[in-house]
């Protein structure tokens, strides 16, 4: 009886670990299947004219050249307003600010624009950028609104890697005349520095790959020139991805499953970089 | 010298200040914008008109939103279904069972499913998932509720997952070295003693998944096929509905501004904000609730 | 001379235990004063007063005065860091900054402004030298401080005090983590720099307190039980609850 026992019960533990292996295999399986799925796709549109052309014929031949370089414009433009607010806004609640109700009404309102849908930043954008400042359907409301919507993931994991400095740096700095000030540039922000790279990498891909906030406050369906300024409208990765893909008839597939690879890569690289940079500060770290 | 320091540092504290305070003026700033254009549609549509089951706001000004918010309703209750299972047994995996290797793979490649933009998983689903599904389930179109659930469940997994995840290491080891002492086998161990030592990190990482299934627009409005009907048996699952996140971003492009169908969309974008709002200071709340009982007992 | 005098000093921390009870003491210029007691018993709080090190940290209540050099050093007006730099400390764990052995010597001036390399390398191989330290890493000035041992990175922070040129140093059991050899060193080197500086000490040991004090108070729950010369306060203390502790009654 008390054989049995064991033996059920050692039974269940790999029936269970089984359960739970395949599970996670099940998850990670289709993720790797769709990047080789479109890297395989992909490969054959890959040719220097498509890089670097111009769409023509309807978008149905030529390149997607000026949906990359929108992509680029409004990766960079996003990073000039969420890069230093988002520091700056995890060194205010990893350094000076008090535990009171202020800083977990901040705290609430960092985990609420996690979560409200893209589309709903796209609706505001729209509202406030593109119409109240009468910045029209630009790349500086397109940026504004992608810059919002990542501050969440800046600032939580800037926050995550500051914090993550041993506190007796502080007060030894302290101790020898610095400023808070002085103690946080000098001392914690480089040591924490690897992290809030990470962080910035991985809120910036996210922008990079996302339509929703731009369809009406930025994207353009299709423009025959570069834009010239931060007030033009702009091609993107994604929303060219978009409208290929549903809105064209009689799209050559190539051509989509091509823009679909350039978009993957473009993302991937900066998921890739941002691993490479935390595991490498991880293994050099000597705290 | 020391005046210029005591200035400089002076301005660079109050810069990071109001930073820090930021977040809370973004909320309050999308909510007021969303209110300024939304609520205007209280004024031009009555009420019963704005929750009856006819969406056709092109034709015949049918503002009707119960279509569209059953519609998202089924898609997110489907991709619940598929991403609380799998994203609390891979949480489960990488945190209990993983070796050390495993999981230094498998963290980074779940972030990556995280990283995928949904556009990418709607172009696929629209390629290859819908085709399939329609051969293999005999549909008259692969464009589906359920299509679209299969998806953001994926989408939806890698925050379930790492919340999840997070919660179970910051589990004590001694719980655990506790439970084996006591002779109970490893499975008895994260059945009885770690999730639910777990449990209300794993419920916040299940309502952070959700919320994220409802938001997400760009893959449901790819491949749900966007017909505004009323979905209300299981049934509707297999056949096209139209979420409210799909409404929005395929209707707004071709409103007039200030009209009464960009007051509606409006108006449906800030449901949106609210639903969003409620899941994540519920999620919040029992965070800050369990860490507040940790603290109770501890000191 | 009292370098410091100390007037009624009370002290408490937001989380509502008292730490330091109407303490008054003076401290004497040029020689070691050892605040020695058991643990709990505030004086490491009364040294982080002495720098006001203890801004950082939640304050409830506080009262009475610090006279350094005349000056009132708890007023707000104080300039603390001018006192933090006239005020050095070195803290029980050695916290080497992550900079090379240089640049943890050379931070506390560059950010008092000095930028000339000159004095910056004479204050190295002074403060370096006054630590006994000089002969050990003078050949590997740029070279992380983290890899020094555990003794060398204490007496680099001795070192790195001293190159601001402080007129007090403050030791928080500065050799608790060390071995007796290191421990040695740095005793050593302490008895050197009493000839120009004025330095108060928190032992490790009611020993060390004994090898070490020219002058000892002795602190219990908050409150300064007894005051006197080293020597005496420790074959022939005046109070019962100094003589319980000093011979190894309690504590």
């Amino acid at each position: 009886m008390k054989r049995l026992f064991t033996l059920n019960r050692h039974l269940t533990e790999r029936l269970g670990f089984s359960l739970i292996t395949l599970m996670a295999v099940l998850t990670v399986v289709p993720i790797i299947g769709t990047v080789i799925y479109i890297l395989a796709q992909g490969g054959h549109a890959i040719s220097w004219e498509f890089l670097s052309g111009f769409p023509h014929d309807g978008m149905r031949a030529g390149g997607i050249l000026p949906a990359i370089i929108g992509t680029f414009y409004l990766t960079i433009g996003t990073a000039i307003f969420s890069v230093p607010l988002g520091i700056a806004a995890a060194i205010y609640l990893s350094e000076y600010a008090a535990d009171n109700r202020w800083t977990r009404l901040i705290r609430i309102s960092i985990i609420n624009l996690a979560g409200i849908p893209s589309v709903v930043y796209g609706l505001f954008g729209l509202g406030l950028f593109v119409l109240f400042l009468r910045f029209g359907t630009s790349i500086l409301a397109a940026s504004l609104t992608l810059s919002i919507m990542t501050l969440p993931v800046i600032i939580s994991t800037s926050e995550e890697a500051l914090r993550a400095v041993p506190q007796s740096f502080r007060t030894v700095s302290i101790s020898l005349g610095a400023t808070r000030w002085q103690t946080i540039r000098r001392i914690v922000l480089k040591e924490a520095l690897p992290g809030i790279l990470t962080g910035v990498i991985l809120g910036l891909e996210r922008a990079a790959g996302e339509t929703a906030p731009i369809l009406f406050t930025g994207a353009a369906f299709f423009l025959p020139r570069l834009p010239h300024s931060p007030l033009d409208a702009t091609m993107a990765l994604p929303y060219h991805l978009f409208v290929i893909s549903t809105q064209v008839p009689n799209m050559p597939i190539q051509i989509q499953y091509g823009t679909a690879l350039v978009l993957l890569v473009f993302v991937l690289t900066m998921n890739v970089i941002a691993t490479v940079i935390r595991s490498r500060a991880r293994a050099r770290r000597q705290w | 010298m020391e005046k210029t320091l005591n200035w400089r540092e002076y301005i660079i504290t109050r810069l990071i200040k109001a930073s820090g305070y930021s977040a809370i003026i973004f909320v309050l700033l999308i909510f007021f914008f969303l209110l300024r254009e939304g609520v205007p549609a209280l004024a031009e549509v009555p009420l019963s008109a704005l929750f009856s089951v006819r969406w056709y706001p092109i034709e015949g000004d049918n503002f009707g939103i119960l279509p569209l918010l059953t519609g998202s309703l089924i898609v997110t209750l489907g991709a619940a279904i598929i991403a609380i299972p799998f994203g609390i047994g891979t949480a489960v995996y990488i945190s209990e069972i993983a070796p050390r290797w495993m999981r230094e793979i498998l963290k980074p490649l779940v972030e990556l499913l995280g990283g995928l933009p949904s556009v990418v998983l709607g172009f696929l689903g629209i390629l290859v998932l819908a085709p399939f599904l329609r051969r293999f389930l005999d549909l008259p179109t692969g464009l589906t509720a359920f299509t679209g659930s299969l998806l953001l469940g994926g989408i939806a997994v890698p925050t379930v997952v790492s919340v999840a995840e997070d919660a179970l290491d910051a589990v004590p080891r001694a719980y655990r070295e506790g439970a084996w002492a006591l002779g109970a086998t490893r499975w008895q161990t994260i059945w009885r003693v770690t999730l639910p030592a777990a449990r209300s990190g794993v419920l916040t990482a299940v309502m952070l998944g959700i919320g994220r299934a409802i938001g997400e627009t760009m893959t449901v409005m790819m491949v749900t096929g966007n017909a505004p009907v009323l979905a209300l048996s299981l049934s509707s699952l297999f056949s096209p509905v139209r979420t409210m996140t799909a409404t929005i971003a395929a209707e707004m492009g071709e409103v007039s501004n200030g009209s009464t169908h960009y007051h509606v969309l409006f108006f449906i974008g800030m449901v949106l904000f609210l639903i969003s709002l409620g899941v994540n200071i519920a999620a919040s709340s029992v965070v800050f609730r369990a860490k507040k009982r940790a603290e109770r007992i501890l000191s | 001379m009292d370098k410091i005098i100390i007037e009624h000093l009370s002290l408490q921390y937001s989380d509502g235990t008292e730490s330091l009870r109407d303490v008054s003491l003076g401290i004497r210029e040029k020689a070691v004063t050892v605040l020695f007691g058991p643990a709990g018993g505030g004086k490491s709080t009364l040294l982080r007063c002495l720098n006001r090190l203890n801004d950082l940290t939640e304050v409830k209540t506080s009262a009475g005065r610090i006279l350094i050099d005349g000056e009132n050093i708890l007023d707000p007006k104080t300039d603390v860091i001018a006192l933090r730099r006239k005020v050095g400390m070195v803290f029980a764990r050695p916290v080497v900054l992550p900079l090379s052995i240089r640049g943890n010597l050379t931070y506390g001036l560059e950010l008092a402004g000095e930028k000339r390399k000159s004095k910056l390398d004479e204050a190295v191989e002074r403060s370096l030298k006054l630590a006994a330290l000089w002969d050990e890493v003078k050949e590997r000035l740029d070279d992380p401080a983290i890899a020094l041992s555990g003794g060398q990175q204490q007496r680099l922070c001795l070192a790195r005090s001293l190159a601001l040129q402080p007129e007090i140093i403050l030791l928080d059991e500065p050799t608790s983590g060390l071995d007796p050899i290191s421990t040695g060193k740095v005793e050593a080197a302490l008895q050197e720099l009493k000839k120009e500086y004025t330095i108060v000490l928190v032992p490790h040991s009611v020993q060390q307190a004994g090898r070490t004090a020219d002058y000892a108070a002795f602190f219990l729950q908050g409150e300064l039980v007894e005051y006197g010369e080293g020597k005496a306060m420790f074959t022939s203390p005046k109070e019962k609850r100094t003589e319980d502790y000093v011979t190894g009654r309690f504590g």
